[in-house]
């Protein structure tokens, strides 16, 4: 985005010129420049939970607008990804020790016979951006890992991940197994991966399909705002 | 007929004109396509660019304004496996009631559908090249992926797997070392399977058959 990044200081920058700063290095991939940026803001007492929501996943948002669009690919969608990733460590022992907010829990993996973990790990670090508790359990799960991990987290959503044509069949042999062992309405079901559609999504019984990392956050936070009015209702 | 790697990838391949029937595929496979039916007249080839491999969402649309388009021939064959498009291709096959290959991609079929499936279980680390994907290495891997400008994200794509078959439909010892050195750039182990032609050779020889050999 910017071709002055060298001439620029960083900490001269007033909050609101960082910010904007912080965006364009994230869409860039600037990792050292992004991690640069979260500590400045820190330093000026901005909340963790602030600097998270508006510098980087501000800053990722443009990044999945334009990736979306087709003006950006899957590598500097990795670089942004890894800069953001560098900056959300310094974040994350804050925001467990300051309370940032917390609007739902998710499990997420890639399902059996599967290895590709790029956009499962890119929903991962979006929906913990937008204020999830994410547990990833990896690539290759077979039925008993979800269950073992839905068991053990709790959480309200289940997210899978399929890259092939061969693998995305098993997300419906997840779902027909938590439908027989009566566990499937405990859970918002969510999937995606690149050879999925809407149209499969619902033919496996899924509740929701997530055609990119942006989407899940989306369609996250409304299942859960449902699910919220739901319980204040009952 | 000699037909450049390049062509094939972005522009495809062109039919001739002549010939009842018309085998519609991908540019990855217009070499083996033309190997195999060169002994049919009746058989004419009209070929995608082969970097469709790389857009499955493109496939679909572009199969359906090719097949809107063909004009004059008695019968349409895919020669296309799933390719990733989620079964939306064999919906337009059945829709339009032409046939096309089965199986998920042409990895499957240059090894045998049904076998590739049976060993699919255990052999999900693997990151497959055929012939034209060796040659065609930077075109389709190195340089989508980013790996030219980015070297350190090949961990990031290529971390998980751990071998890199080769499917070779031709015994070339050069192209062998061209897919070997792939391996090495990529960080895997060097697998060499001479497949051949697989279930592609059987389709295309069933469906000249079917059709009948034009007389000379």
């Amino acid at each position: 985005m910017s071709d002055e990044e060298d001439d620029i200081v960083l900490s001269e920058l007033d909050d609101e010129e960082l910010v904007q700063q912080m965006h364009d290095d994230l869409y860039d991939g600037l990792k050292d420049e992004v991690v640069e940026g979260t500590n400045i803001l820190l330093g000026r007492d901005w909340a963790p939970y602030r600097v998270l929501t508006e510098a980087l996943v501000g800053g990722m948002k443009i990044v999945g607008e334009d990736f979306r669009d087709g003006i950006l690919f899957v590598p500097e969608v990795l670089l942004a990804a890894n800069s953001m990733k560098s900056g959300m460590a310094i974040l994350k022992p804050l925001l467990a020790e300051t309370g940032a907010p917390t609007i739902g829990k998710m499990v997420i993996g890639t399902v059996k016979g599967d290895i590709h973990d790029i956009g499962q790990n890119l929903v991962t670090m979006m929906m913990e951006g937008a204020g999830f508790e994410v547990l990833n359990i990896g690539i290759n799960n077979p039925v008993e890992s979800y269950v073992e991990a839905l068991n053990e987290f709790q959480p309200d959503i289940l997210g899978m991940s399929a890259l092939l044509t061969t693998t995305m069949p098993y997300m419906k042999v997840v779902i027909d197994a938590m439908v027989e062992q009566g566990i499937r309405d405990d859970y918002i079901i969510l999937v995606g991966g690149a050879p999925l559609n809407e149209e499969f999504g619902k033919a496996i019984g899924a509740d929701g399909y997530c055609r990119d990392a942006a989407v899940a956050v989306d369609m996250a936070k409304e299942f859960m705002a449902r699910k919220h009015n739901q319980m204040a209702a009952g | 007929m000699t037909v450049s790697d390049d062509v094939l990838t972005e522009t495809g391949l062109a039919p001739t004109g002549a010939g009842r029937i018309l085998v519609l595929g991908c540019g990855a496979l217009a070499r083996e396509i033309l190997a195999i039916t060169r002994q049919f007249d009746h058989i004419d080839l009209h070929c995608l660019p082969a970097i469709l491999h790389n857009h499955p969402d493109r496939i679909v649309p572009e199969v359906r304004a090719a097949i809107a388009k063909t004009d004059g021939y008695e019968r349409i064959f895919l020669a296309y496996a799933d390719c990733g498009t989620g079964g939306q291709l064999q919906a337009l096959a059945d829709e339009m009631g032409i046939d096309m290959l089965p199986g998920p991609h042409c990895y499957a079929f240059f090894e045998g559908t049904q076998g590739f499936l049976e060993r699919a279980g255990d052999e999900f680390t693997a990151f497959y090249l055929t012939d034209f994907l060796a040659r065609q290495f930077d075109a389709f891997v190195w340089k989508p992926l980013g790996l030219d400008r980015h070297p350190e994200l090949r961990d990031s794509y290529f971390g998980h797997y751990e071998k890199l078959v080769y499917q070779a439909q031709t015994n070339d010892p050069n192209l062998t070392a061209i897919a070997e050195a792939c391996a090495r750039r990529l960080g895997l182990v060097f697998e060499h399977r001479i497949t051949g032609y697989g279930d592609l050779e059987t389709a295309l020889n069933q469906l000249a058959h079917t059709s009948g050999q034009a007389p000379p």
